[in-house]
């Protein structure tokens, strides 16, 4: 049950908004394309999982959130943590294993949370397997509401992760108690190797909310506005108590499950007509064509990040490893295992200095 | 002190801890206006309202992650499982997710997860589960069982003011059959620590549970023939206290590992090989497991008695090792 609005909620973003969730969207892709070289390289110590094609919808998804909100990204997610703040090196550190990386090396990839006691971005990590984050942050919407805390949880769900119990479980839970939480179902149209047609007989991925009662909508993914859309007004809802929501995002995966996949399952045209849809170069037509930025203007915030994620890998890179002595501490209280990750504003944001959808009285004070 | 059941014990602390610390809450499945299946959660609705006694659906995957989720902000969450069976349905989110936060991220989950265990009352291979075992083997679980209406209640309240993730294993036999002084001020039983419940210098036997008691009788039984058993109750299943134990063996130096789980893969598996390993120098027999068969629960309840273990078989384990 799409909701229809007189007008966007992007229709609110000012030009610096704009231009910022392009460079978020720049910068994840800038930082998984250094990856990829540290990857070549050997540098990484796992396997690397692109977001490709999909930077668009994470970043635009999590730009609907306030800054203080809580988001559980899944590995493709990199754009979402981003966007929340989490400083790039955090990301680094954490493929290439360092022992100052957020989990100190014990974990990989996007697997770390930064739980802060009060205030500040809430980011609950992944575990491997699918499903669980739908009631852990059905939990974390509980939580807020019993400690007072008018706060959005947000988390991601695959075409093959919506097949789990634990989503179908998360789901209900938060639809019953009307939970703040938001769910972008990305059908990216592979589960590693599994087709979407093996994965549910249903037409759109968002069809799965219907059983719950939980409204949804389904748009383009690689329309970043239009991901900026359904999210916020998903995020809306949530925040005004009207409970959860599950936005279905069309998008693909351009790249394998992984960087070791070959890919051979994928079908040659599919991914070019799909590469003609690149969510990021689309957007930046849109800025050039609605003459919000000028060629010039891109090109620079382009060079920005590119700067941006090679500083930030340098650093990383620089890291020492953990320490083996410290492999048995930490399983249980007591053991001062407390990792924190630095938290950064983007240019834009020290610009215009107050926080991202402030009630209008604050804003531009 | 008030003498009360085991179940009251449990409902009082839960209650007290309820009314000292407003982030400790209540969820799981009926435990609101019908107050649980065994009634534990019963009179919580009226008094701390629905915001904090919070009934759900049939999704163990969804109570132990909302309780995780909510953990997260600073809540103290008591999950309920109706039978400890059902566990295994929310058997990933428990030790994927929540067992390993900590180790992971530094992230605390302050969580308890109780419900009722064991057989003896014809439950049938869903209803009688004992899964210590499979828990024991997750780093980042704590496990403890009450045998006794005191620790019951001092245990809970441990349980709700750590700060990881605690198994509470009731034993349902025990709910209503045990009564004990309970004291009324404030007090907790430390997670990690066994007790001597009848001293002996013959044979040890290590337990816990409601096989505490089974182990009692035959030691009963063996005083009229001068064997004095001395009896452990675990009470903590992980982390063990090897301590008490060894020090037990370093007297009695014969031992018999007992539980009312299947033998194989058993807690007692794990404890007779710390025994062997740490205190093999005092042995003057080999240790003694005594634990059910490797079958799953039945419903008869001569079945039932012919796959635990008993007074009987207590007796001729000490027995043969007093003659060893």
């Amino acid at each position: 049950m799409p909701t229809s609005t007189a007008t966007r909620p992007s229709d609110d973003l000012t030009r610096d908004d704009r231009l910022e969730l392009y460079y978020f969207a720049r910068l994840t892709r800038d930082i998984e394309e250094r990856l990829a070289v540290l990857y070549r390289q050997n540098k990484v110590v796992g396997g690397l999982y692109r977001s490709l094609g999909q930077e668009g919808e994470s970043v635009a998804s999590a730009y609907a959130l306030a800054e203080d909100d809580a988001v559980a990204a899944l590995i493709r997610n990199l754009g979402s943590l981003i966007v929340q703040g989490i400083r790039p090196r955090a990301v680094f550190t954490q493929y290439m294993a360092k022992g100052t990386s957020p989990t100190r090396g014990r974990d990989l990839n996007l697997h770390f949370s930064h739980i802060p006691d009060a205030g500040g971005p809430i980011v609950v990590g992944p575990i491997s397997m699918l499903g669980d984050l739908v009631p852990v942050m059905a939990g974390v919407g509980l939580g807020a509401r019993m400690r007072g805390r008018a706060l959005v949880a947000m988390t991601y769900i695959g075409d093959g992760g919506t097949s789990t119990g634990a989503f179908h479980e998360g789901m209900n839970f938060a639809a019953v108690q009307k939970l703040p939480l938001v769910v972008i179902a990305e059908d990216n149209k592979y589960a590693y190797s599994t087709p979407v047609s093996q994965q549910m007989a249903l037409a759109r991925i968002d069809q799965r909310a219907e059983a719950y009662g939980i409204p949804h909508e389904m748009v383009d993914g690689n329309d970043m506005l239009a991901v900026y859309d359904a999210s916020r007004r998903a995020v809306e809802r949530a925040r005004h108590g009207d409970g959860p929501s599950l936005v279905g995002v069309d998008t693909m995966r351009m790249r394998g499950h992984a960087e070791h996949d070959d890919m051979r399952y994928m079908s040659k045209p599919l991914l070019d007509a799909w590469k003609a849809r690149d969510p990021i170069a689309r957007y930046h037509a849109h800025l050039v064509e609605t003459e919000i930025a000028t060629e010039t203007d891109l090109a620079e915030i382009d060079a920005m990040s590119r700067a941006y994620a090679e500083a930030e890998a340098d650093l990383a890179e620089a890291e020492p490893p953990p320490e083996p002595d410290t492999v048995a501490a930490g399983v249980f209280a007591g053991d001062h295992f407390q990792p924190t990750v630095e938290i950064v504003y983007s240019p834009f944001r020290e610009k215009r200095g107050t926080p991202r959808h402030a009630p209008a009285s604050e804003a531009g004070s | 002190m008030a003498e009360m059941t085991y179940l009251e014990a449990i409902r009082q602390g839960l209650a007290e801890e309820m009314a000292r610390d407003e982030r400790v809450y209540a969820i799981g499945e009926d435990i609101g206006a019908y107050g649980g299946a065994f009634k534990v959660t019963e009179g919580l609705l009226e008094r701390f309202g629905a915001e904090r006694v919070i009934g759900t659906p049939i999704s163990e995957t969804a109570i132990i992650g909302a309780a995780i989720g909510s953990a997260y902000l600073g809540m103290r969450p008591v999950a309920e499982l109706q039978f400890i069976d059902f566990v295994a349905c929310c058997f990933n989110i428990l030790t994927n997710f929540a067992a390993k936060s900590r180790y992971r991220w530094g992230a605390g989950v302050p969580m308890v997860v109780r419900g009722p265990c064991g057989g003896g009352v014809s439950g049938g291979p869903f209803h009688s589960a004992n899964p210590e075992a499979h828990f024991l083997h997750t780093p980042g679980l704590k496990i403890v069982e009450p045998s006794t209406a005191y620790d019951a209640k001092g245990l809970i309240k441990a349980a709700i003011r750590d700060d990881d993730p605690v198994l509470f294993l009731e034993h349902k036999f025990l709910y209503r059959r045990v009564k004990d002084e309970v004291p009324d001020a404030d007090y907790v039983v430390p997670i990690g620590q066994a007790v001597v419940r009848r001293p002996g210098d013959d044979v040890t036997v290590v337990t816990f549970g409601a096989m505490t008691y089974t182990a009692l009788e035959a030691a009963e039984q063996l005083a009229q023939r001068d064997v004095e058993v001395e009896v452990i109750d675990l009470r903590t299943l992980s982390p063990l206290d090897h301590e008490t134990v060894l020090q037990s063996v370093a007297k009695t130096n014969k031992v018999v590992v007992l539980h009312e789980a299947q033998r194989t893969g058993g807690i007692g598996a794990e404890i007779a090989a710390a025994i062997t390993e740490r205190g093999f120098e005092h042995l003057d027999a080999p240790p003694v497991r005594l634990a059910s068969l490797d079958t799953p629960v039945p419903y008869n309840p001569g079945l039932e008695a012919a796959f635990r273990p008993g007074v009987e078989q207590i007796v001729a384990a000490v027995g043969q090792l007093v003659e060893y």
